[in-house]
């Protein structure tokens, strides 16, 4: 697969996609999850997965945040190869934990099941790692995460214990806890599918708020047809580890044109 | 330094003392299994003059050396063989252990378990011998299985009364020919021979009574 | 011969309860010995508890082996042969460890081996998720250790750390087979002259039993602490 034509880092620059997955394959054994995928997201852009489970969604968010290694193919953020780097003859090879963790920085994640830090409490979730990743001051950090507690309408709730929380109220602390890093790109897995339903729509008005309030480029994986209508440039249907259609929300869910779209949509609206 | 043919010496006496380590255990384990069950069926009774004085002493007898314990039974019971002393007091020591170990396995059967045989109308011993114990072997047998290997490797501890299993014959060996080196060195061999295939067969039945 | 060279000293039968009073001094010193070895055959203990918890985990297949080769060596070898291995065999290596030393290397030994099971069971207990949150916030495999995991791993590790603690107190009273005065040497030593065997042996459990029980009080706290931290109802056990 790899080889010298590999594009080596030159195309960088403001023309260059915020995303871009080139021929990616990902394999858990037998089982092919992604099969050479290409993918560009534009900086700024609002991109939404949807598809039926085990369709690959969400593998493309973890192979993004560098949860999962590619088995084949490269991965490309802003221009430069992300999940490979140039090694010996400018050849790409599997980057290692420092190349990951110097570029890692731009994406952010909110998880499904929020995975905040039992151990700190509200406030020290969101700080921690502005003070010991970005090297951020104490005070500093803490005012900024105020500002996000506020944003995501927790501002009460700084010196709780995370476990005390409810779902929502959790997973908008972990929303406020991904922007404090000021990630370029934000990754949305899911976040409101183990919610119970009448807290779904606080999680969702915040992430709103963010989509029209910022520039962020934002990946989301979501069961949540009405919130993808709302947010997105533009709408992608997977199935069997491949793009079976895309295009702006409108036409997806208004005019949807592959069979297997249909059927997904007439299932789950 | 070492000495090949001490060791080669010395060995039939450390594997004769080898087999009253083996005999101590089996008969130990027996009584501590057997025990246990009385124990951890007893504590289940609802009068609390049979559950507060039991759980007082088995906290006591688990909480104290069981080399005193073998030097008080010995020094006061005057006239019993070494041996079986020995064995009733690592009986009687694990058997604390083992009682903990069938009341957490019976714990561990799900409530609704026992809800769905009264549900059934299923008798009793049908309840015990086919929904509940059963279920609760999964975890019983391992965690005994454990306690069995755990006792073996403290088999020594009855070197102290005179018994003379296998560390005692190898410290006496190690005295007469002045052959420390080779007589500790082979006791822990054996040891380590006797419990790696254990443990791992341990392991396989754990994994396998997990599913 | 008998291996336990000083239990039948034919003592001088004295008036039972006040040479009992007289010894307190003795006894308390055996005690003061008692303890020490605990505390210093735990602390090494809790050191290569880690050492070898963490490297078996470790992705490398060497460090990994390693660390199961020398677990499975010291929990396949008993505590007691280990023991007088270090205090009669290694001298004539040409190592020769004081007797307290060869206790307290023994006890660390041993119960490292078993404690590093606890160590990494606990840490393959935090949820993946946990790690995963860590990497997309970027911080450093070490920072993920010392910021998320461990705080996370450590309450998990005290109750079984305190079976082990109490199961190590259990068997301080070998020391003074080599030589150590203990408090079971102490005791022992006041049963011969005093000639009052139920007595000694009793107040003798009672000694450890009270000291068992002051370790688990004091585990306990450490755990509701811990567990407080973590915004859990502190359940600590009797």
């Amino acid at each position: 697969m790899l080889t010298d034509e590999s594009p080596t880092p030159t195309e960088s620059g403001a023309a260059a996609p915020a995303v871009r997955f080139d021929q990616v394959v990902k394999r858990y054994g037998d089982n092919t999850v992604l099969d050479h995928l290409d993918l560009e997201v534009g900086r700024g852009e609002r991109v939404t997965l949807i598809g039926p489970s085990g369709s690959g969604k969400t593998t493309i968010l973890r192979l993004l945040m560098t949860l999962e290694r590619v088995t084949e193919g490269v991965v490309h953020v802003d221009g430069e190869p992300f999940s490979h780097m140039p090694g010996r003859g400018g050849r790409l090879v599997p980057a290692d934990e420092r190349h990951l963790r110097a570029r890692r920085r731009r994406i952010g994640m909110v998880f499904q099941h929020f995975n905040l830090f039992p151990n700190m409490k509200v406030l020290d979730n969101v700080t921690e790692a502005p003070v010991h990743v970005l090297g951020m001051d104490r005070d500093e950090a803490a005012e900024r995460a105020r500002g996000l507690l506020e944003l995501v309408g927790l501002a009460d709730k700084q010196d709780a214990h995370p476990t005390r929380l409810s779902g929502g109220q959790q997973q908008r602390v972990a929303i406020a806890r991904a922007l404090a890093m000021r990630p370029d790109i934000l990754l949305l897995d899911e976040v409101t599918s183990a919610l119970d339903p009448e807290l779904v729509a606080g999680v969702l008005d915040v992430l709103r708020d963010i989509a029209h309030g910022t520039d962020i480029t934002l990946l989301c994986v979501t069961h949540e047809m009405g919130f993808a209508r709302d947010v997105s440039d533009r709408v992608l249907m997977f199935d069997g580890g491949r793009v079976v259609e895309s295009g702006p929300p409108e036409r997806i869910f208004g005019s949807p044109e592959h069979g297997r779209t249909r059927e997904f949509l007439g299932a789950v609206l | 330094m070492w000495s090949w043919e001490t060791a080669r010496e010395g060995l039939p006496l450390i594997l004769h003392g080898f087999g009253i380590t083996l005999l101590a255990t089996v008969f130990g384990s027996l009584l501590a299994v057997v025990l246990g069950l009385g124990i951890a069926v007893l504590r289940r009774t609802p009068s609390r003059w049979v559950t507060l004085p039991l759980r007082a002493a088995v906290e006591f007898v688990r909480s104290t050396p069981v080399m005193i314990q073998l030097f008080a039974v010995w020094v006061l019971v005057p006239g019993l063989d070494p041996l079986v002393i020995g064995i009733a007091v690592l009986g009687v020591h694990y058997a604390t252990y083992t009682s903990e170990v069938y009341r957490a396995g019976i714990d561990a059967v799900p409530k609704g378990q026992w809800e769905a045989a009264v549900a059934l109308s299923l008798p009793p011993v049908r309840t015990w011998f086919a929904v509940v114990l059963p279920q609760a072997l999964r975890k019983i047998v391992p965690a005994l299985g454990n306690y069995v290997i755990s006792m073996f490797k403290e088999t020594p501890f009855l070197s102290v009364i005179t018994v003379n299993e296998m560390v005692h014959e190898a410290n006496r060996f190690g005295s007469d020919h002045f052959a420390y080196l080779e007589a500790f060195t082979l006791a822990a061999l054996v040891f380590l021979v006797a419990s790696c295939p254990t443990s791992i067969l341990m392991r396989k039945l754990e994994k396998r009574l997990a599913h | 011969m008998s291996s336990y060279p000083y239990a039948f000293h034919a003592g001088e039968p004295l008036s039972g309860l006040t040479e009992f009073t007289h010894s307190l001094p003795s006894v308390g010193a055996g005690l003061w010995v008692t303890v020490q070895a605990t505390v210093l055959g735990a602390a090494l203990a809790l050191l290569l508890a880690f050492v070898l918890g963490f490297m078996a985990r470790s992705r490398r297949l060497l460090v990994r082996g390693s660390s199961r080769v020398v677990v499975e060596f010291f929990r396949g070898t008993s505590l007691y042969v280990q023991m007088f291995w270090l205090f009669f065999a290694l001298p004539i290596l040409g190592f020769k460890l004081v007797p307290l030393a060869c206790a307290v290397v023994a006890f660390g030994l041993n119960y490292g081996a078993y404690g590093s099971e606890v160590v990494r069971g606990a840490l393959d207990a935090v949820p993946r998720g946990q790690r995963e949150a860590a990497v997309a916030l970027s911080m450093t495999p070490w920072q993920r250790m010392r910021l998320v995991v461990l705080p996370q791993a450590w309450p998990q590790m005290i109750p079984p750390f305190n079976n082990l603690l109490i199961q190590l107190l259990k068997c301080t009273p070998l020391m003074s087979l080599i030589t150590i005065s203990d408090v079971t040497f102490q005791m022992d030593q006041l049963r011969s002259t005093t000639g009052d065997t139920a007595t000694a042996y009793l107040l003798l459990l009672v000694v450890y039993f009270v000291l068992a029980y002051a370790l688990t009080l004091a585990m306990n706290g450490l755990e509701s602490v811990a567990k407080a931290r973590l915004g859990q109802p502190a359940g600590g056990r009797a």
